[in-house]
């Protein structure tokens, strides 16, 4: 099980003909994902580890009956690749590009209003759902089957987290990197949500950092409609404010967005926050006990 | 990036709005130059460095006559402004805005800025001008009136009218206010501005509007489609290092300690910034050295780290996902001959390296015989490692210097 993308979700890659793209085509494949078709304009006839390469996001569904698609797609053409996967009728777009202008994600976000498209990124690490698939660049060898569920903004700590869960024998579910941008597709309520009705998963760590009121939000929700036990971690407690801490969306601005807000608005719901980046695992695990259901996650 | 406010009104005054006649100076002949030129019964003169509150700090001063205004210019100019955005550094002065004063009526507030939850840009605009936005939101938050904009179709003329009686403008004045605020928002648009402010925007007494201030920030990440503002960056209201480093293409924030990091990811490099302090160091910087780094790359890291000799020790703390672990090391090894001839590390470094190739960097790293150098087994403890190493070296200043 897990959230929204399984083994037998099909998938294309846009911008497959680049070289990250298809360095990490062939990831996925090994991962077990169905990449069944690339696009790329004017490369259509051509194969990228054996994957079809298409003109459009439309030839390539029409060919294969693929709904869901990765984008590699380079900064400037990248928010313009969304809405083609997204009128192609994709009901699943990961983007992992980094750099997209926000004026750009503005017009995205209005474009996908009203359709079935959910969009996860950008500048995320993608999506992946434990022994079955996964759209992105999350390696899959440091992830573990079991029933933690995982929400990032940040990519490298998704697999610093993963790493720490399976080194104390938790297992996950899926794992969600959100993206470091402003404006973004799925935030943390929506995974919340998707989490909250996975028969699969059983907790969910939520990984959060400074910019942005999604944390403060995400809290309100747990506590109103919650039922599994959340652990989260924030980073960026020294973080001066007006600077972009590498991500686009990590900035304190007009005294919003600080890790001790959002610290303290998990806190005082009820939800444990790991003090340092080295104590996520054990700050699970301590979650995990405190909520009768250790064992049950103990898978690895 | 950031502009200084006479760039801001240039460029808003190209899209139709309203700002008060004036002229940047750099020196105080230039700053007499331009008063004569605007020829006006009270002239402003104003500091122009990168940050608010430049009023209070004594930045702005309004004068009656040349003299006046030279006095003014010699005085701002060489001084170091401490403003409530500067921290307690300061900046200092370099250039100046020579503006002719306005008769203000009135005062308000008006601005876009990108409404992160909603994902939409939002026109905002209060009556109390002058005042920060925020402190207004925390004081009156009634006070403040929103117009969220649709993309699809960008600001509507009814939302204008509405903000404009919201804000109590007088009747004679609305056609004037529409116009700066449209004026305002195809700026933001055309620019890739992520903000877009003016405080105060004024009504004079004869019923104008107009931005006696201005601020824009702009969207780095939309720079490659504006060549144009890349002219108006002034390197020295920026961190040199930062400066450096975006050209590496790496992420780099000075924070002012002795303990540098090197890290692969915004936020495990933010989170090891944390650890840093929450083991009693303070961080010397934040540093993302990204997703495909090259042996030439970390090196580069490393001199920038190393420049200025600020930092008393670096922590590197490598997850190699797409990064591999053997690259950092090999990155490291070649840092290692640049910045120390091959010889020992100038300051101690800790390395700790998981994830993807990890026996391979860890093997490279013990081979290579560079000094100095401590591969650290956790995380925790190489963070922990590394400030008490720095604490040790300081303790030994201290007792030197005594």
């Amino acid at each position: 099980m897990g959230i929204l993308l399984h083994k037998d979700t099909k998938a294309i890659v846009q911008g497959i003909t680049g070289q990250a793209a298809s360095f990490h085509t062939k990831q996925m494949l090994a991962y077990g994902t169905k990449i069944v078709a690339g696009v790329t304009p004017g490369k259509a006839g051509q194969q990228v580890e054996g994957v079809p390469v298409f003109d459009t996001v439309r030839d390539a569904v029409d060919a294969t009956g693929a709904t869901a698609s990765v984008i590699f797609v380079p900064a400037p053409f990248a928010a313009d690749a969304i809405m083609e996967a997204a009128e192609a009728g994709l009901e699943l777009v990961v983007c992992i590009t980094e750099h997209i202008p926000v004026q750009d994600m503005v017009k995205v976000k209005r474009y996908l209003e009203g359709r079935k498209t959910r969009l996860i990124g950008p500048n995320c690490p993608g999506i992946l759902t434990v022994g079955e698939s996964k759209l992105g660049i999350i390696p899959g060898d440091i992830l573990k089957k079991g029933h933690v569920g995982v929400i990032s903004r940040s990519g490298t700590l998704t697999y610093e987290a993963a790493f720490q869960l399976t080194a104390a024998g938790i297992g996950q579910s899926t794992a969600l990197g959100i993206g470091g941008d402003a404006v973004k597709g799925t935030d943390f309520i929506d995974a919340l949500k998707l989490f909250h009705d996975d028969p699969d998963t059983y907790a969910v760590l939520m990984i959060g950092e400074i910019g942005g009121t999604a944390e403060e939000e995400a809290a309100a929700w747990i506590h109103a409609n919650m039922k599994k036990p959340v652990a989260a971690f924030i980073s960026g407690r020294q973080a001066p404010p007006g600077k972009r801490m590498g991500h686009a969306g990590a900035i304190i601005a007009g005294g919003k967005g600080t890790a001790a807000d959002k610290i303290q608005a998990l806190n005082a719901v009820g939800i444990q926050v790991a003090d340092t980046v080295a104590h996520i695992g054990a700050t699970v695990v301590d979650t995990l006990k405190k909520a009768g259901i250790y064992d049950a996650c103990h898978t690895c | 990036m950031n502009v200084h406010e006479y760039q801001s009104k240039q460029i808003l005054a190209s899209f139709g709005v309203k700002v008060p006649m004036g002229f940047p100076a750099f020196t105080a002949e230039e700053a007499v130059a331009a008063a004569e030129e605007l020829n006006a019964p009270v002239t402003v003169v104003k500091a122009q460095i990168h940050a608010g509150g430049r009023g209070k700090a004594g930045g702005v001063k309004v004068v009656k006559g040349l003299d006046a205004v030279r006095e003014a210019a010699q005085e701002l100019l060489g001084k170091t402004l401490v403003t409530k955005q500067t921290g307690p550094q300061g900046k200092v002065v370099h250039r100046l805005l020579i503006e002719a004063g306005a008769s203000i009526e009135k005062e308000y507030y008006l601005s876009f800025v990108l409404d992160r939850k909603l994902g939409r840009v939002v026109m905002i605009g209060s009556a109390s001008g002058g005042m920060e936005i925020e402190q207004v939101a925390k004081i009156n938050p009634q006070a403040i009136v929103k117009e969220v904009i649709d993309p699809a179709v960008g600001l509507l003329p009814f939302q204008c009218t509405r903000m404009a009686f919201a804000l109590h403008l007088a009747p004679k004045s609305i056609k004037a206010a529409k116009k700066l605020m449209n004026g305002l928002y195809r700026a933001f648009c055309a620019k890739d501005c992520t903000l877009a402010e003016i405080n105060p925007m004024v009504v004079t007494t004869d019923g104008d509007v107009m931005a006696l201030d201005a601020k824009l920030n702009f969207d780095d990440s939309a720079l490659f489609r504006h060549p144009e503002l890349e002219k108006l960056r002034d390197a020295g209201e920026e961190d040199a290092k930062e400066r450096e480093a975006a050209k590496a293409g790496l992420n780099y924030v000075s924070l002012g300690g002795d303990v540098a990091c090197m890290v692969n990811g915004a936020g495990l490099a933010m989170a090891t910034v944390d650890m840093i302090k929450y083991y009693g160091g303070e961080p010397a910087n934040f540093l993302d050295v990204g997703g495909d780094s090259t042996p030439e790359k970390i090196a580069t890291a490393f001199r920038i780290m190393l420049e200025g000799g600020q930092a008393q020790g670096i922590f590197v703390n490598i997850f190699g996902g797409i990064n591999k672990c053997d690259v950092v090391a090999e990155g490291i090894v070649k840092a290692a001959q640049e910045v120390a001839g091959g010889n020992a590390m100038p300051v101690p470094v800790v390395v700790r390296l998981e994830g993807t190739n990890v026996e391979r960097g860890r093997e490279i790293l013990t081979h290579a015989g560079v000094g100095n150098l401590y591969m650290a087994k956790t995380m925790e403890g190489g963070a922990e490692q590394i400030v008490s190493m720095v604490k040790k070296t300081n303790e030994v200043c201290e007792e030197q210097i005594a």
